[in-house]
């Protein structure tokens, strides 16, 4: 286990906001995904309520990140149905920039976009998506910025900042569109060892607010700690899901066991 | 012998100066011009080498004779003065000539016009060089472009006037029309609207307006534009129109819709593929036979049209170098705020990529301003053109250094400037590594 994950586990979380309802927010039924020829996502089913934490977690080209891709359409599916929000995913463009517009996006290399300031980053969308005026979308980014802990850098350019500085900016740049599911996709996996707790830290405040999240990620403290499921995903297709407890001290699947051994192993 | 002695630092040094030999003047010589034999050889031949051509080039420039009335006097005066029969240059010809180097067989008594011209560029164009001019510019940046045809070519003001009158009509459509018609209905009035437009109405209305309020200047014909003039309005007219085109051009290439993409490719390739030297005589010659007949349309203008098509196909290479650099997790982070295409583009894709293509954009407009000087082959007069016809004088026959040093000269000032404004621009738009 590494020092990331044992200080993410030294945190007490408060669990009183941590609430899932019976609303759905993301509903995946039938869903496949072909890269070419190749069968990359298999007839996956997957329903998520508000409010629910979700880790997934498999080896790589398992197609996990290709799976929550396909929920704001960075990749397009060619069957089955995925509707979030009510709003079913279509090629219909008017849909598809909706759906990117509730649903914020973390990435594992940040994408934060250099050539503005840390707070033009997390100001554009609202300004040029929602049509906020530039005055309240400034405040909304500053209190999301104090949020993070990183007001004081406002004003620097991203590549003033260090890795995990840039990752708490891109979760502000995604908060600033006030949505209502965030995905994460590896967020930490570009990160040294100290600046993964910092990015940690800011999603499990998010989690703790009842922030609907489904993340990719290699962080089994956080899995444990977080989340209320767990979804191990193998060669495209959703392999086994539980809750955090028993699917780590109890896998029943063989890959699961596997897969846990090698990861949790050292 | 044990190796791993344990060790502990108690005190930290401090720093010290370095050693004499090893700072100011003699260092920097030491390591730039004498840091080995071959080193301090090749110094002292490069050093002997430009003594020798400044030492024949420099009295050569600087005795030159600037006042005399022809070559042939030029001589008589240089004999007299040097009877050691040593040749200095004759800048006479350029004290005779320069407003025809400057302005070719334009109206003398109106050099105030393309003066007036040049210094509205310059203003027009400030706002979109730096950031710190006020933003109300642009609105001369809208206008200049018909204040420019007018001031240049004369006649009535109502043509300029009418012709801007198309571009509103667009912006008004698109303004409009999206919210009522959709974006594609709008897309598509924006562009066909104001091309019927000019083809139908904007002839007979200039014509209407101008026969119940004649006003306007005295009209020049293109036959008397020349120099350095018809270079800048040729070469500025290319930049300006070229760079737009390209980059609408390198976003088509990068398309996925289909008949976009291929359009753009066939276009660039074809373009590309071609010298312009033919595209020239193509615009001066073969262009008439698919007009109809009795619409005269203006050679400068045809040619502007060919130069700007020919750079734009570079530029779009260029940009589409540029798009090419770009992370994919631009796109993509882009389109996770829920920007759409044209907004993601303008925002963040272009901003990042044409600062990656500023090089390579400066030296396409470099080359398209150095090309202007083909179009002495269709006919039109631009210095190398002038210094033929200046030359055809019984005066100034058998002068020809002068008057290529000073074009020469000229042209390098120009290209210089773009090239330090571009490196002015990188350093200005450098905002850390990603």
């Amino acid at each position: 286990m590494t020092d990331a994950q044992s200080i993410a586990e030294n945190r007490q979380i408060d669990r009183s906001h941590m609430k899932v309802s019976d609303e759905v927010a993301i509903d995946i039924s039938g869903m496949n995904k072909w890269y070419g020829t190749f069968h990359v996502l298999k007839d996956i089913d997957l329903t998520v309520y508000r409010g629910e934490r979700i880790v997934i977690c498999g080896p790589s080209g398992s197609g996990k990140s290709t799976l929550i891709r396909c929920i704001n359409a960075l990749e397009e599916h060619q069957q089955g149905k995925i509707v979030v929000d009510g709003t079913e995913l279509s090629n219909d463009l008017k849909n598809i920039d909706k759906i990117r517009s509730e649903v914020g996006m973390c990435f594992q290399h940040f994408n934060l976009f250099p050539h503005l300031t840390i707070l033009e980053n997390c100001t554009l969308a609202p300004i040029w998506v929602r049509k906020t005026p530039k005055r309240e979308a400034e405040e909304t980014a500053m209190h999301f910025l104090h949020k993070v802990k990183i007001p004081e850098q406002a004003d620097k350019y991203p590549g003033q900042l260090s890795g995990g500085q840039q990752q708490r900016v891109a979760i502000a740049r995604s908060l600033c569109m006030r949505p209502r599911i965030m995905l994460f996709d590896e967020p930490t996996s570009a990160l040294d060892p100290e600046m993964i707790k910092e990015v940690l830290d800011t999603m499990i405040e998010l989690a703790e607010e009842g922030m609907t999240m489904l993340c990719v990620t290699h962080e089994m403290g956080f899995a444990r700690q977080v989340a209320n499921r767990v979804i191990f995903m193998d060669a495209g297709q959703i392999v086994e899901q539980n809750e955090p407890e028993p699917f780590f001290t109890n896998p029943q699947s063989e890959r699961t066991k596997l897969f846990l051994s090698q990861i949790l192993g050292h | 012998m044990n190796h791993s002695q344990p060790f502990v630092r108690t005190q930290m040094l401090e720093a010290k100066e370095p050693p004499l030999a090893e700072k100011g003047v003699v260092k920097w010589m030491r390591e730039n011009l004498f840091s080995s034999w071959l080193n301090a050889f090749l110094t002292i031949v490069s050093i002997l080498l430009i003594y020798w051509v400044l030492d024949h080039l420099l009295p050569w420039m600087l005795g030159g004779i600037w006042n005399a009335d022809s070559l042939s006097q030029c001589r008589e005066i240089r004999d007299s003065l040097y009877p050691d029969g040593r040749d200095v240059a004759c800048w006479a010809v350029l004290s005779d000539r320069w407003h025809q180097l400057l302005f070719g067989f334009y109206p003398p008594e109106l050099y105030w016009r393309p003066i007036l011209t040049l210094v509205m560029f310059g203003a027009a164009i400030s706002p979109i060089l730096f950031n710190g001019v006020p933003r109300k510019l642009f609105i001369l940046t809208a206008i200049a472009p018909f204040a420019a045809f007018w001031l240049l070519w004369g006649g009535s003001v109502w043509m300029p006037v009418v012709v801007a009158l198309g571009f509103v009509i667009g912006w008004a459509v698109m303004k409009f029309a999206s919210m009522p018609l959709g974006s594609l209905v709008a897309t598509i009035l924006t562009i066909l609207l104001p091309v019927a437009y000019w083809l139908f109405l904007a002839g007979p209305l200039a014509g209407a307006l101008d026969a119940a309020v004649p006003v306007g200047i005295e009209a020049v014909q293109t036959d008397d534009f020349g120099g350095f003039m018809l270079a800048l309005v040729i070469g500025v007219s290319g930049i300006v129109l070229s760079l737009p085109l390209g980059i609408v051009l390198a976003l088509g290439r990068q398309s996925d819709l289909f008949i976009i993409n291929k359009c753009s490719v066939a276009f660039i390739e074809i373009i590309r593929g071609v010298p312009l030297i033919v595209w020239l005589f193509t615009a001066s010659l073969l262009l008439n036979y698919f007009l109809p007949p009795g619409v005269q349309f203006d050679i400068m203008l045809r040619v502007i049209i060919m130069v700007t098509l020919f750079s734009s196909a570079y530029i779009a290479e260029v940009v589409r170098g540029g798009l090419a650099a770009l992370p994919r997790g631009q796109y993509e982070g882009a389109d996770s705020l829920g920007l759409n295409y044209w907004q993601s583009m303008q925002l963040i894709i272009l901003p990042q990529a044409l600062k990656i293509s500023i090089p390579g954009i400066v030296s396409t407009f470099i080359g398209l301003f150095k090309d202007t000087t083909l179009v002495v082959f269709i006919g039109l007069l631009d210095p190398i053109g002038l210094s033929n016809s200046i030359r055809a004088s019984t005066d100034w026959n058998g002068i020809y250094w002068e008057l290529f040093i000073f074009i020469g000269l000229c042209f390098w000032i120009f290209c210089f400037s773009m090239s330090r404004y571009s490196q002015w621009l990188e350093r200005k738009l450098h905002t850390g590594h990603r």
